[in-house]
């Protein structure tokens, strides 16, 4: 097995009823790369998300990191690992402010056992991570109620979530939808960023022009399977793709 | 300390004084102990998400614990408490554990279901003095012991929760209410906490239960009424939801307003549900949040 593969899905099947929502999936993700997932809906992509994150369980397959199998383990042990995710409708905590949303991860045991005491004061890590996803410190915002909030600051709250569990590998699920363009360009420098500090991200995107400008690699699903796995100027030249994804015959 | 917490301290402390009559005086220690019962209900309700129906199961397992060693072993009473306030928060807990994935109205089910199961489970078999109970257990030496032994418990506890809730453990069950899958997504095993906030209820609900033993010196399977299940609701939904405070002057207010109706004989249950259900229908949010906003007002008042 390649050194550099953080995490493998190999032949991954489920079915919901009858109906076959993710039929024999395989991929490599390569440690530092963004990996984008694309797909007409209903092709699986959230299905894929959850079962990797242990949201679902696989009904055949096998899921591993760095030599760990994933399949089979409860959603907190797959988080404790460093593999989180965001999901597709935001899931703030209501009643708590954006601060206190973030002490929640921080107070996992993930963070208690790889930082345990010298993390500090919980509510100060956490305005710090929030200013990385673009919350300024000095406005009020950190301290509103995250019911107050409007779309795009809660898929920020999201992606801070993850990163206050300082992981490995994030799974972004749909993180752009529902955003509008300038929100959506003042996201991307964020994800550059992380990229750059060797954070490896899937990222399942319907914003097909943002994410081949990021992405180094795009993996194309229809009807659950996989169809396609190329650099992102294959992916726009192929037929099949086309077909399966455009409408264009 | 703002003018409404002293109020509430003070308030708490004098009430035994300001009654003459012992009669009013064991009122005061029953609402006490109903108070008890809606903090455990309003901490699990608001701050954890868990609708649980378990006043009466934790009351009787609290009792019963602390009645058993105290006719089996003979233990003083200053021991079968805090055995009963543990050890029964760890067999509820237990009895508990499977329904824990479960939410809302389920979970209610199930905890409502236990009292039942107990209470005819003694009676079956005839065990722990079955129908009779057991009677002839210790007491407390005098009423004034009764009193403040329970008064400044309750303001320990009405505080230490609402400290509890606003630290970083508190913001995790908080969480858990709000979006228990972003709390799994957030590498934190929710049952573990739900567990421990499970067990701070029940331990809650046994120490009133124990309580009620040695405050009559008697135990048996009234224990389990469902009164000590609906009672603690009621109180809640009347001081208001999520206060912490709400509970308890509700506990206080419900009980000393069910005594007052008393002279209307059968008349006065149908009072007292008129009344409940005015509250509820008119959905006034409870008397503490009520006066909070008063109180609020009143501080920016300027005087022109």
């Amino acid at each position: 097995m390649n050194k550099d593969v953080i995490l493998q899905v190999k032949g991954v099947s489920k079915s919901f009823g009858g109906v076959k929502a993710i039929n024999h999936v395989s991929f490599d993700l390569l440690k530092g790369q963004i990996l984008g997932i694309i797909g007409p809906n209903g092709s699986g992509k959230t299905t894929l998300v959850n079962l990797i994150t242990g949201f679902v369980k696989a009904d055949s397959g096998l899921i591993f990191s760095e030599g760990k199998k994933l399949i089979g383990l409860p959603p907190y042990k797959i988080a404790g690992l460093g593999i989180v995710r965001t999901f597709q409708i935001p899931r703030p905590y209501h009643s708590l402010s954006a601060m206190k949303n973030l002490v929640v991860p921080l107070y996992s045991s993930r963070i208690v056992r790889t930082i345990g005491g010298k993390l500090g004061d919980r509510d100060t890590v956490a305005l710090d991570i929030l200013e990385e996803v673009g919350f300024e410190r000095d406005a009020h915002i950190p301290y509103k109620h995250a019911s107050a909030f409007p779309e795009g600051f809660l898929k920020r709250l999201e992606l801070a979530r993850c990163l206050a569990l300082r992981p490995h590998v994030i799974i972004m699920d749909e993180l752009f939808s529902g955003l509008s363009v300038s929100e959506i360009t003042a996201m991307i420098p964020i994800i550059e960023k992380l990229q750059m500090n060797g954070m490896t991200l899937i990222m399942v995107e319907h914003r097909v022009r943002e994410l081949f400008q990021i992405a180094h690699r795009v993996m194309v699903m229809n009807f659950g399977e996989k169809i396609a796995e190329d650099v992102p100027d294959e992916i726009i030249k192929s037929e099949i793709v086309k077909q399966a994804y455009m409408g264009v015959t | 300390m703002s003018l409404p917490t002293v109020a509430f301290v003070l308030g708490l402390l004098i009430i035994p004084l300001a009654v003459t009559s012992m009669a009013w005086q064991k009122i005061i220690i029953i609402a006490c102990i109903f108070a008890f019962l809606a903090l455990s209900f309003d901490f699990l309700a608001h701050f954890v998400g868990i609708v649980c129906l378990g006043g009466a199961f934790f009351t009787g397992v609290g009792g019963y614990i602390s009645g058993l060693l105290n006719s089996a072993f003979g233990l003083p009473l200053v021991i079968t408490i805090p055995i009963a306030t543990i050890g029964g928060g760890v067999i509820c807990t237990l009895f508990l554990l499977p329904c824990l994935p479960m939410r809302g109205i389920y979970f209610a089910i199930v905890s409502l279901m236990y009292p039942l199961l107990f209470a005819r489970v003694i009676q079956a078999l005839n065990i722990f003095g079955g129908t009779d109970g057991l009677p002839g257990l210790a007491t407390f030496p005098n009423i004034w012991v009764e009193l403040y032994l329970i008064l400044p418990l309750i303001l320990i506890l009405t505080f230490g929760l609402r400290r509890l809730v606003n630290e970083d453990f508190g913001m995790v069950l908080r969480a858990i209410k709000d979006n228990d899958q972003a709390v799994k997504a957030s590498n934190i095993n929710i049952t573990w906490f739900k567990m421990k906030a499970v067990f701070l209820a029940a331990a809650i609900g046994c120490f009133s239960g124990a309580y009620l033993t040695h405050l009559y010196g008697w135990v048996g399977i009234s224990l389990f009424a469902l009164d000590f299940s609906i009672f603690p609701i009621a109180a809640t939904v009347v001081g208001g939801v999520g206060t912490l405070v709400g509970p308890v002057i509700g506990a206080l207010i419900l009980t000393l307003f069910s005594e007052m109706l008393r002279e209307f004989g059968p008349l006065r249950v149908v009072f007292y549900s008129l009344i409940l259900a005015g509250l509820v229908i008119l959905n006034t949010g409870g008397l503490v949040p009520y006066l909070q906003r008063k109180y609020h007002q009143f501080e920016r008042w300027i005087e022109i």
